[in-house]
């Protein structure tokens, strides 16, 4: 899923500057499994928030509302009735939401409230990893299920660079590998004749995130 | 012959090749470049010229390949993947050649996070494998990637770069396989200071017959001090340096000598190593001890062949 962390507090403050009354949207789909932008972070963000500007002298009304998911046109049109005298929209949703709204609700500035970092799974909790840059043409086929687009730090297709030295990447000394795992991988379940194979070289412009939006059409779904 | 460079005509000879290094000045200094390489002629067959090395900004491979050129030297002009897309790249390729450039050494380069660019947006927009594969392509069939056609010839000598003593080990020899195969004509190995271990991975080089399908050049450093095999121990990617080898500089009185005297009885055992076409000697900015490094391994004079 989508991983976001939430901005800091001075930054959001920043935003908000002019506005006296504005409305706090969180996202009940990813942004609140990695506890960055749910029902509670809205509520934590809107008493922080508030008694930040207090202390400055300055009074802040922060309407709350979360939305199932701040991506699908039908959650974000159930919004517009709780914008009525609202200055600002401050979202916490990821990326995708915060233009959701910008989109929908074309008078009103919205600024994010978090920065969306990656999409990734859980190690442990509170702990999330990037494991899909959503380069649109997957070789996990090749490489034992484990995507050197992510976890290489060069993005090599072909095996591991120079600087591989105990399962350690030459950009720090805790970064693992992603070539040595791919080669422990491809060892463990009999397949080190994968890495003999060339891959090619990627076609980022046409299948990757190089050339603006992708967009998906599924005629059989398409009303 | 591929691309009538004098490197080539060695190779091809079966004489043992040498070839130095020369890293760019960080500035524009061309009489600089040219004091550094005048170092180094009449000791070397080709002098290699870094591409922004470590990922530090400096003077372009291309323009100090052609102040050499200008100088009647012969470059190995290096190419990184980490810093153009595949259209700079190819772009380039035609450039260098234009000006005369006759040998690519075409590999990743550093990480930019290691150098002094660290905000920089990494490309790596071909991967050094798919890059060698390209330039086979445009020297042999005369197309860019893509398929598209150009008008003259890239006459190139492909080189590229092997780590012995980077991990996965097993993965290493597999790793040259792939870069034969993409059209790789030589390669140069990191420096070796892990004799043991550089005889291994040479042993499984020769099981697979890859000594005869590529001209296999060792890598040699010339330690100043303790202190610079330290750094090149935790510091450099992809060199190790074993303690016998720390301890030895750590010892001496005369740690410079020393460090020479290293690399030249490396040179020397490496000379005999079946599969071994050629040194790397990589001065690492101390291009005036080139000489009397060839000079001390019995390597000069070198072979004039036109």
């Amino acid at each position: 899923m989508i991983k976001a962390e939430q901005k800091p507090v001075d930054e959001i403050l920043g935003f908000l500057d002019a506005y006296k009354r504005i409305l706090l949207v969180g996202c009940n789909g990813c942004a609140a499994v990695c506890h960055a932008g749910g029902e509670r972070e809205v509520a934590i963000l809107a008493a922080t928030l508030r008694m930040a500007r207090k202390k400055l002298g300055q009074k802040l009304e922060i309407l709350e509302e979360t939305s199932p998911r701040q991506c699908e046109p039908e959650f974000v049109d159930a919004l517009a009735g709780k914008t009525e005298d609202v200055e600002a929209i401050l979202s916490i949703a990821c990326g995708v939401g915060v233009q959701a709204l910008a989109e929908r609700f074309s008078e009103i500035p919205v600024y994010p409230g978090v920065n969306t970092m990656f999409m990734g799974k859980t190690v442990e909790p509170g702990v999330w990893v990037e494991r899909c840059q959503a380069c649109g043409n997957c070789v996990l086929h090749l490489t034992g299920g484990i995507c050197p687009v992510t976890r290489c730090a060069k993005q090599l297709l072909n095996g591991p660079c120079g600087g591989s030295r105990d399962g350690v990447c030459e950009i720090d000394g805790e970064t693992p590998c992603a070539w040595q795992a791919i080669y422990d991988r491809l060892k463990a379940t009999g397949q080190l004749d994968r890495l003999e194979l060339f891959v090619p070289a990627k076609r980022w412009g046409r299948e990757s995130r190089d050339r603006g939006p992708r967009t998906i059409v599924r005629g059989d779904l398409k009303q | 012959m591929r691309a009538g460079s004098h490197l080539e005509r060695v190779m091809e000879k079966g004489l043992f090749a040498v070839t130095g290094q020369l890293i760019p000045p960080k500035g524009n200094d061309a009489g600089g470049v040219k004091k550094k390489a005048e170092l180094l002629r009449g000791y070397v067959d080709a002098v290699n010229v870094t591409d922004n090395q470590r990922a530090m900004v400096r003077m372009s491979s291309m323009a100090a390949s052609s102040l050499l050129i200008g100088m009647g030297l012969e470059p190995v002009m290096q190419m990184v993947t980490r810093d153009r897309n595949r259209i700079a790249l190819q772009s380039d390729i035609l450039g260098s050649t234009a000006l005369g450039v006759k040998n690519l050494l075409l590999l990743t380069g550093d990480h930019p996070c290691l150098g002094n660019q660290v905000d920089s947006k990494n490309v790596h927009d071909l991967d050094s494998v798919q890059l060698i594969d390209c330039a086979r392509r445009m020297r042999e069939e005369g197309k860019i990637l893509g398929g598209e056609g150009f008008a003259g010839e890239v006459g190139i000598l492909i080189g590229a770069v092997v780590n012995p003593f980077g991990d996965p080990f097993e993965f290493r020899v597999v790793r040259l396989a792939k870069k034969i195969d993409a059209g790789a004509d030589f390669v140069q190995t990191q420096p070796v200071f892990d004799m043991n271990r550089f005889k291994e991975w040479m042993g499984m080089v020769r099981d697979r017959g890859l000594h005869e399908r590529v001209h296999i050049m060792a890598g040699v450093v010339p330690l100043k001090s303790a202190a610079m095999a330290e750094f090149l121990r935790s510091g450099v990617p992809g060199i190790t340096v074993p303690d016998n080898v720390i301890g030895r500089m750590a010892k001496a009185s005369e740690p410079a000598e020393e460090g020479i005297r290293i690399c030249v009885e490396q040179i020397e055992e490496l000379k005999e190593m079946e599969g071994i076409h050629g040194v790397h000697i990589m001065t690492v900015d101390w291009e005036e001890k080139a000489g009397q490094i060839a000079e001390m391994a019995g390597l000069l004079p070198r072979p004039v062949l036109w």
